[in-house]
């Protein structure tokens, strides 16, 4: 995966000095990151260090204090409630405890957002749509069950089936394979190997997991108390001698 | 000194709390008018509050009416007013211990389980996760369960009115001999356009008030388990006391019009 090539020309996702404080807390203190199409960006950095906040920020969810966030060309400070919604269809979220929709089976999981999306005559797809997409995470036989009958690893693939059912251009994956055991994560991050292969998808994953960021990465940023610290491949970053940066490869 | 800072803090807010509530009913009514509407949601909602319900109002309902009969049967007979018992229980159930005792049973009921079940979806970040599969949450999962609310607490009121009558008449045809049909002749005759008309509008509002407070209390829920737990129980107290306050408003208001 390292050595795949992406378009340096073309950032999908622009954030420039992002600022966000909670009361006295000040999470980020004017963070940039540029992600471009066709790469696999993983994010360090030690609890606490706002990277959950940044994920937030990047898709609306937490408005920040100060700086832009970009995405696909356009800046989401000041788009309506519409526009961000038509935007957010081109971002895939991977939550870090799944968060599928309890209430709902597996095919209603992942015919939520088709639904709200696609056009009426695109609708008779969706059964198709939702084979697929759960056949590309292995899962096609547990389109009738519900979550909580599901195991923490199957539940984290329906999610990110989910993630990718609209076919997004941009993925953003929330700690993809903490709490879930050495063999599965090292399922989810050849399944996020492949779906990068297969949708030539950009994504932006934020993780603590050495493994996974030497697997899928192609570039590096470790944060560090809110700013970008050190940036580089994982190669650079491992043999790198900083302590700061030694303490994450240990 | 602490005391009383203590308290001055606890009126604070409390009233902080009731103008984020009053914030929240805006957008709710900003929000149920504007499309897309979720009307697959909202019948599904329906059905979870009106038939889970039902049997729990129907309970509760039956249980007043024999209750209300037996205590109050002493009383009449020592006046030797028995035979205006089903006139009276009508007019009571139908008109105020009815409609405030079932709004309360289903503050229980409904109000508790819509905080718990938005207040774990706040927790596990499901909302969240709607909110980024550019759905609108609010729309879906609030407008839908405070209007069900407000539409199946007439209905449940209604029926549970209805069988604690039947409980009522029960009582009097084992007691008093008296049959049902002329029980219920003597209960509906009663009965005026002055009080069902301010009973029916005022168990919309209590509906109205369940939901509300239940997704309130929920969305905004606290991180972690135990802020599920106090979504739910402080939804519960909430609406149980803002109830009477609207019961009182109601009583108050059709005082002067009636």
């Amino acid at each position: 995966m390292n050595s795949t090539q992406f378009d340096t020309t073309k950032p999908v996702l622009e954030i420039k000095n992002l600022h966000k404080s909670f009361g006295d807390l000040h999470v980020l203190k004017g963070f940039n990151l540029k992600l471009y199409e066709g790469e696999n960006l993983v994010l360090m950095g030690k609890s606490g260090s706002g990277k959950s906040v940044l994920i937030k920020c990047m898709v609306g969810l937490l408005e920040p204090d100060e700086g832009s966030v970009e995405i696909l060309g356009k800046n989401i400070e000041g788009l309506s409630r519409k526009e961000m919604d038509v935007l957010r269809t081109n971002i895939g979220f991977l939550f870090q405890g799944s968060a599928l929709y309890d209430s709902m089976t597996v095919r209603e999981n992942l015919e939520f957002p088709l639904r709200r999306h696609l056009k009426t005559q695109d609708l008779k797809d969706t059964d198709d749509l939702v084979l697929e997409a759960l056949t590309n995470v292995g899962l096609a036989e547990s389109i009738d069950l519900m979550p909580e009958e599901l195991s923490g690893g199957m539940q984290r693939r329906i999610a990110l089936a989910r993630a990718l059912i609209l076919k997004p251009k941009i993925i953003l994956y929330d700690e993809p394979t903490t709490g879930l055991d050495p063999i599965t994560s090292k399922e989810i991050i050849e399944l996020m190997s492949n779906i990068q292969k297969k949708y030539k998808t950009s994504s932006l994953i934020i993780t603590h997991d050495v493994d996974c960021a030497r697997v899928v990465s192609n570039r590096m940023i470790l944060i560090l108390d809110g700013v970008n610290y050190i940036e580089g491949t994982f190669k650079e970053l491992q043999v790198s001698d900083d302590p700061k940066v030694k303490a994450f490869f240990k | 000194m602490n005391a009383s800072f203590s308290f001055l803090n606890n009126i604070k807010s409390f009233f902080t709390e009731i103008g984020d509530l009053s914030s929240f009913a805006g957008r709710y009514f900003r929000e149920v008018v504007t499309p897309p509407f979720e009307f697959k949601e909202l019948l599904k909602q329906c059905y979870n509050m009106g038939n889970k319900s039902l049997l729990l109002v129907s309970v509760t309902g039956f249980i007043l009416g024999l209750v209300f009969t037996l205590q109050s049967r002493p009383t009449l007979l020592e006046f030797g007013a028995v035979a205006w018992m089903p006139s009276m229980i009508s007019i009571s159930i139908v008109r105020e211990i009815g409609p405030v005792i079932i709004a309360l049973i289903c503050a229980g009921r409904i109000g508790s389980g819509i905080g718990a079940e938005l207040g774990s979806m706040r927790v596990t970040e499901q909302i969240d996760a709607m909110e980024v599969s550019g759905t609108n949450p609010f729309k879906f999962l609030v407008v839908t369960r405070i209007l069900a609310a407000t539409l199946m607490l007439p209905l449940l009121i209604f029926v549970g009115d209805f069988i604690a009558l039947i409980g009522s008449a029960i009582i009097e045809n084992i007691k008093g001999s008296v049959s049902f049909q002329l029980y219920f002749n003597q209960a509906f005759d009663a009965l005026e356009f002055s009080d069902i008309l301010p009973a029916t509008l005022k168990s919309f509002f209590f509906g109205f008030a369940i939901g509300l407070v239940g997704c309130f209390k929920g969305y905004y829920s606290k991180k972690g388990t135990a802020g599920v737990g106090r979504a739910s129980n402080s939804a519960v107290v909430f609406t149980s006391m803002l109830l009477f306050i609207i019961d009182f408003i109601a009583v108050f208001i059709s005082d002067i019009f009636y």
